[in-house]
């Protein structure tokens, strides 16, 4: 009964609508959680996994051997590699493609990699208005390794410790 | 029988097996490396360690420890363990961590045992030792660092091959497998030394590269590039076949095969007929099925019965010359035949065809006379037994034909037909005094004009030197066609007055000719309106007026019957190419447009007709013993003559559609006509 009556007269008084303006006021004047994309970003691990890149040694020379590990590893199955004897008789794939669309990004692939070749970089903004342009192939996946190849070796040092 | 225990375990053994088998036969499995049991013992990778009871306290290496009555075995005790991961420590000293580059990676001997035996990290900081890369030929790719030396290689290319070009020299560390002079390795069987490296050593040149292990599905079926019929498996990755490897038979293929049948899978891919064509204005062009099948119905229905006839290629699978033979029965046409290169066989009893004696009692035979056939060219896997037994001592062998380099010796009788009217005394008392003499004869000698003759002859020989006798029966004939003994058992040869294969080709004979896979005949001065059905733009697609796609051996299951009678179903491993359809469809499909439909719907069907008209092939990879039969009444009594025997098998590299579309074949042929030449020191 005592309580019936003390809810009543709390509801009578807008007791919760005020205590929520205050919480409301309260937050206008502390400092903010969220950043200004993409002005401002949070920072982010080493070990992000983000877009996929095929990367290269110093002097150029692909790294990637067509072990095909990635590719038997991949639970989503999103990697098709097909390779054959290079000219100069190395083992080379002729064809790396990812089906970023089937890709669950879980790193799987960069995990079993001997040569370190299929790294996952820290670009996670390669949204697309296409379907079709997210089928990477070699050339797309080289070209990134190219463009993040500073960053991806500084992750990679960075994380190296942790290994 | 001794009896020795293994691991406790009480195992009776036959006298002189070695202590690796006893264990074997306990069911323990033993860790090797160089020991295989088709070839000598070599002792030499010391992986296969047991502990034996009574014996000096020490691991005592199994493959080369005779077995004793009473022996205690042990495989598995602490001093096994830390030996054998002793051993494999060092023999991972020097082998590179390549793995991932390694063509043998995921089906290697090598790390699935260091899997078992092998520590997590390496002890070693030195230098490894590196080899330079050998060359050995268009087959065999070598990464020799990865070499451990266990010389299986070196043995059965001496042994079993018989062409002692692999060899290792130095010693210790800087012992290698090389061979002579860096020359390319002359084997018809250099790619089963592929199989055995137990390393990515020797890996097969041809598909280097191109897969890994763990994503090919396989398919077991058989292989048509001779008349052994020797099983297969076939490995497809998508719609492509990516490599063949044998699979044991005891009586046909033990565990080898020969590079012809290995190598050819490049060839399913090229040069393929992926559609129907039709020739119009001298020029071909695709047409659709419908379009072609209508094209070929109207010339066999405008033709008259005795002018229109079908001749059987040497890849073809039974049902579809079955379903060829009774549309042209039922067409009224008695042109048939499936003897392209015109061999005087077919007709009476089946013994007259076949390989009697088994490919595998062809080593129980004490005397081999061989007639107008080179088996290393024609049976690579023929010819291994004979040189089996030949090595055994057990075998003399003697020639006619051909002076050729069969791996092994014998007796050169002559040239030719010339001999066999009167064999030669030390010939004929080879025959007369062994208890189980045999004659094999090849397509060389049963060729040509006085064919009918030397069979005759051969016949009478066979029956005067006691080669037929009670449970014995080594009248052998060595085809060099996977499709002729199918073709003969169901009687695929021209019907009463019909004309033979050679003669249907010749000017104005016929006007209607259907080549069922059948390159090797020159149709092109017949004048009759063409039709080819198989898989490869190859000789006879060329000079054809119509194309009909068909599917090439591993496109179709079928049944193929090898030279010693023995039926064996192949299994379909991957689907035709484009819009190439089985070549048995394509003749039903044909057969209801001229009005004459077969009785058969499916291949359950087909096959069940099959076995229904002609019992033989009822009976899947079934050798029937031998028979009573006698000899001397095959072929005809003639003028024997005096030709020199050939051997059909000009090339044997080139002698297929498939394998002229495959460039593997090519490089092997161009190999075996020039040889690389050697400096003379």
């Amino acid at each position: 009964m005592i309580s019936r009556i003390k809810q009543t007269v709390k509801g009578a008084l807008l007791v919760d609508a005020v205590g929520a303006f205050f919480l409301t006021f309260g937050y206008l004047l502390k400092p903010k959680m969220t950043v200004n994309y993409p002005f401002e970003r949070n920072p982010q691990s080493p070990r992000f996994r983000g877009e996929h890149a095929l990367r290269r040694y110093p002097n150029g020379e692909e790294r990637c051997i067509a072990c095909k590990l990635c590719e038997a590893i991949c639970p989503a199955q999103a990697i098709t590699i097909e390779s054959e004897p290079r000219a100069d008789g190395s083992r080379r794939t002729t064809r790396y493609d990812i089906d970023m669309v089937k890709c669950i990004y879980c790193g799987l692939c960069q995990e079993a990699c001997p040569v370190d070749a299929i790294v996952e970089g820290p670009n996670s903004e390669f949204a697309t208005e296409t379907r079709e342009e997210l089928y990477f192939d070699k050339a797309r996946l080289l070209d990134n390794g190219d463009r993040w190849e500073r960053q991806i070796a500084r992750n990679l040092e960075m994380d190296a410790p942790y290994r | 029988m001794p009896v020795a225990k293994v691991n406790g375990v009480d195992v009776e053994f036959e006298p002189g097996m070695t202590v690796l088998q006893v264990a074997e036969r306990a069911g323990e499995e033993i860790p090797r490396f160089c020991y295989h049991e088709r070839l000598s013992i070599a002792g030499n990778c010391r992986m296969c360690l047991v502990e034996v009871k009574p014996g000096p306290p020490k691991p005592q290496a199994s493959c080369a420890l005779p077995a004793a009555d009473g022996q205690e075995i042990f495989t598995d005790t602490p001093m096994v363990k830390k030996a054998r991961e002793g051993v494999m420590e060092f023999l991972l000293i020097n082998h590179p961590l390549d793995c991932p580059i390694c063509d043998q990676g995921g089906e290697c001997d090598l790390q699935d045992q260091a899997m078992g035996y092998g520590r997590d990290g390496s002890r070693y900081a030195e230098n490894k030792r590196a080899v330079e890369e050998k060359h050995m030929g268009p087959t065999i790719k070598t990464y020799m660092t990865r070499c451990i030396q266990c010389t299986r290689c070196v043995r059965f290319i001496t042994e079993v091959a018989g062409v002692p070009d692999i060899g290792m020299i130095s010693r210790g560390e800087s012992a290698e497998i090389t061979t002579y002079l860096e020359s390319s390795v002359n084997s018809e069987l250099s790619g089963n030394v592929n199989d055995l490296c137990p390393v990515g050593a020797l890996t097969h040149r041809p598909w280097a590269y191109h897969y890994r292990p763990w994503e090919l599905k396989k398919t077991e079926t058989i292989d048509v590039m001779d008349a052994l019929g020797s099983n297969i498996r076939a490995d497809y990755r998508g719609s492509e076949v990516m490599r063949i490897l044998p699979r044991v038979h005891e009586g046909i293929n033990e565990e080898w095969l020969s590079d012809k049948s290995r190598y050819v899978v490049d060839g399913l891919t090229t040069r393929r007929l992926d559609r129907p064509f039709v020739r119009e204005n001298g020029k071909l062009r695709a047409a659709t099925w419908d379009e072609a099948l209508g094209v070929v119905a109207d010339k066999l229905k405008a033709a008259a019965a005795d002018r229109i006839g079908v001749v059987a290629g040497d890849l073809q699978d039974a049902e579809s010359m079955k379903a060829a033979l009774d549309l042209f029965r039922a067409l009224g046409s008695p042109h048939t035949d499936c003897r392209q290169d015109g061999v005087a066989l077919g007709g009476d009893a089946r013994e007259g065809w076949l390989f009697n004696s088994g490919l595998a009692g062809i080593e129980a035979a004490d005397a081999v006379l061989i007639v107008g056939a080179d088996p290393r060219v024609e049976a690579p896997l023929l010819n291994t037994r004979l040189r089996k037994s030949w090595l055994a001592g057990k075998t003399q062998i003697a020639l006619i034909g051909e002076q050729v380099d069969l791996s092994y010796d014998y007796n050169w009788l002559g040239a030719g037909s010339k001999i066999l009217s009167k064999l030669p005394k030390a010939a004929a008392d080879m025959l007369s005094n062994a208890e189980r003499p045999a004659i094999i004869v090849g397509a060389g000698a049963l060729a040509g004009e006085n064919g009918p003759a030397v069979l005759n002859a051969l016949g009478a020989l066979a029956k005067k030197h006691g080669v037929v006798s009670d449970g014995w029966n080594g009248f052998n004939v060595l085809h060099t066609a996977a499709s002729r003994v199918a073709g003969l058992d169901m009687g695929f040869v021209p019907g009463e007055g019909g004309l033979s294969a050679i003669d249907m080709v010749k000017k104005g004979k016929l006007d209607v000719l259907v080549l069922l896979g059948a390159d090797e005949i020159d149709a092109s001065a017949s004048g009759a309106f063409t039709v080819y059905v198989g898989s490869h733009g190859d000789r006879g697609a060329h000079g054809a007026d119509v194309i009909l796609p068909g599917a090439a051996y591993t496109e179709k299951s079928g049944l193929y019957v090898n030279t010693e009678g023995r039926v064996q179903m192949a299994e379909r491993v991957v689907f035709p190419k484009g819009q190439a359809k089985e070549d048995w469809a394509i003749l039903r499909a044909l057969s209801e447009r001229v009005g004459q439909t077969l009785p058969y719907d499916t291949l359950d069907q087909l096959r069940l007709r099959l076995m229904t008209d002609h019992v033989t092939f009822g009976r899947i990879d079934y050798l029937a013993p031998a028979a009573a039969f006698d000899p001397s009444k095959l072929g005809t009594k003639g003028d024997l003559g005096d030709v020199a025997f050939a051997s059909p098998v000009r090339d044997p590299y080139l002698s297929n559609p498939i394998a002229r579309a495959s460039a593997t074949m090519a490089e092997l042929s161009a190999q075996r006509i020039a040889p690389v030449a050697m400096a003379a020191e």
